[in-house]
């Protein structure tokens, strides 16, 4: 199974992640050579099995609904470049 | 030709919980921005979430309320995409193994029932706010929503009607908020919904291509929506043209759809388990736990109305599609002892009011044992039924009680015969020639005439003569 150029440019714009025309050749190469890598997984016989939703044999444990956590708004802030009356600012969004 | 419409819905419905479906932090409506978001909802570094046990029983009890089967293993995934007010870079939802399975619900319409098919429903967290209001041509944003609880429910595409959708979606907020589940204002949000809207040639099993219509915030813009929708893509169709799988936005104010900004690429949204949770295990007793809680339910509800006040479907239905108002009606009729009259002074003269003034059964400032005695006076002849309307004004106004506004306004019916015999010898000496004609007239056609004698006795004691009294003496002298 291969990769195409195609579909890596699609990948890289869903996750935000800039590849230039130079780097595109090698990263189609290499995410082909990983997933040839992971396809040997697909000749494991699966009959009966059942997906598995997480690799540990254990339950979700259930919070109580109480509120726990406070006003930290000026903490949260503090890690943004740009903040105004308490909101975070981010390039102008309109979908 | 004659064209079918077919229509899904999915609805959002926020759960009414205190924290987070994921963290401690507060869920309330309306306060300061970020100062209800943390560390969990931003998906900082180090953080995990857990799962809100009040979340899980909610989303269990609306599938038990749908009579659904109930996802014995749940499982949360990760939908991936990116947008600002999204901080994890994705959502926390079910896809493959939701909570709630496939159920239904009854709605009632034009005298007949439909059963409508819910595909599932599952659990997940909202997205945060995008304010894209002037902030120096920056997008500001609010993540206080983030992380709140949400249960998306899918219908099956049984709908043939903009008015069918409205009665399944007023269905789902009378669940909900039976449920006690969720306040189900859809103007703050807490009741979203989607529309997925085709047309097809009448008789034709294949469905058409679908819109999904977004942004529609209340029961009226759902109907005006999808009728504005199905006209677009009809006119489309008969002249030729096809139908583009998209989604269109509502604008309420235009009352038109539009395309929203279509993507060169088609979304995909890479769903995988969430490795941070663990499958949600729910057992028998649990759900049982949860079924014994169940509140009396609208269809449940309904039915009783019917046989223990001796209702008509349609009053029944009306009074029962609202929990509050249910409990309303119910504490008048026990007041008053009088189911019927109870009845029609709710769905009529207090609806009226609430729906003129735009209040909320709630806040109704007439309380639910004010209209009970009011009705009590009726009942005992101390006031006529034209004069409680006046009593009723009063006290919406909130000038006082029952009692003390008829007392202090002097709306005591007069029932002293002395006083109505004088009143009715007034109105026969001053009008001959009615006399005359009515004594001259077939009896049939004399009740009518009757009419105008008791009007204008009504006229001169204010409407406050006893209405029989007025009749048995008129009737004796003429």
């Amino acid at each position: 199974m291969t990769i195409s150029r195609h579909d890596v440019e699609q990948i890289a714009h869903l996750a935000r992640l800039a590849i230039n025309e130079e780097t595109l050749n090698e990263t189609t190469r290499s995410l082909g050579d990983v997933l040839n890598l992971v396809n040997q997984l697909q000749n494991a016989d699966t009959d009966g099995v059942e997906p598995m939703a997480h690799p540990m044999d254990a339950v979700q444990r259930l919070r109580e609904d109480v509120v726990t956590e406070h006003n930290q708004q000026e903490q949260l802030l503090k890690n943004a470049p740009l903040t105004e009356q308490g909101l975070f600012l981010v390039p102008r969004v309109v979908d | 030709m004659q064209w079918e419409t077919v229509i899904g819905l999915e609805v959002h419905v926020q759960l009414a919980t205190k924290s987070k479906i994921f963290s401690g932090a507060s869920t309330a409506f309306g306060a300061t921005a970020n100062t209800q978001a943390c560390a969990i909802d931003l998906a900082l570094p180090g953080t995990l979430p857990v799962v809100n046990a009040e979340a899980i029983r909610m989303a269990t009890s609306f599938g038990l309320a749908i009579n659904a089967e109930i996802g014995k293993k749940s499982v949360f995934e990760r939908k991936n995409y990116f947008y600002p007010d999204l901080p994890k870079g994705y959502q926390v939802t079910q896809l493959a193994e939701p909570i709630v399975g496939a159920g239904h619900i009854d709605i009632h319409l034009n005298g007949e029932t439909k059963r409508l098919r819910i595909h599932h429903a599952h659990l997940e967290e909202d997205a945060g706010k995008s304010l894209h209001e002037d902030f120096h041509g920056m997008t500001g944003i609010d993540l206080n929503r983030a992380g709140t609880p949400l249960i998306e429910i899918v219908s099956e595409p049984d709908m043939r009607s903009a008015e069918e959708a409205v009665a399944y979606l007023k269905k789902i907020h009378s669940i909900i908020t039976y449920l006690g589940i969720s306040d189900g204002d859809m103007s703050q949000g807490s009741m979203r919904c989607d529309a997925n809207v085709s047309v097809r040639p009448k008789g034709q099993a294949e469905l058409g291509t679908r819109t999904e219509l977004k942004n529609i915030n209340s029961f009226r813009f759902v109907e005006k929506a999808i009728h504005t929708e199905v006209e677009r893509q009809i006119d489309i169709l008969e002249d030729g043209g096809k139908i583009v799988q998209e989604t269109r936005l509502y604008d309420a104010e235009k009352n038109e759809t539009r395309s929203m900004r279509s993507k060169e690429v088609a979304n995909d949204y890479r769903y995988f388990p969430e490795p941070d949770l663990l499958p949600v295990i729910l057992d028998e007793a649990f759900i049982d736990q949860v079924r014994k809680q169940l509140p009396e339910l609208p269809e449940a509800k309904c039915q009783r109305f019917i046989e223990q006040y001796q209702l008509s479907d349609y009053d029944a239905n009306i009074l029962t599609a609202n929990r509050a108002l249910a409990d309303y009606f119910e504490n008048v009729s026990t007041h008053c002892k009088d189911a019927k009259l109870a009845a029609n002074w709710v769905m009529g003269e207090l609806s009226a009011a609430l729906n003129k003034n735009d209040t909320a059964i709630e806040h109704s400032p007439v309380s639910d044992r004010q209209l009970g005695e009011l009705i009590l006076r009726i009942k005992d002849n101390t006031i006529s039924g034209k004069i409680a309307k006046q009593v009723f004004d009063a006290l919406w106004q909130g000038q006082g009680e029952v009692d003390q506004i008829i007392k202090e306004q002097g709306l005591e019916q007069v029932s002293d015969s002395g006083a109505i015999e004088a009143m009715v010898d007034k109105v026969i000496a001053s009008n001959p020639q009615q006399v005359e004609n009515y004594r001259n007239a077939p009896a049939e056609k004399r009740g009518k005439m009757l009419g105008f004698f008791v009007g204008q006795i009504m006229k001169i004691s204010q409407g406050k003569a006893n209405p029989q009294q007025v009749n048995e003496l008129l009737l004796k002298k003429l």
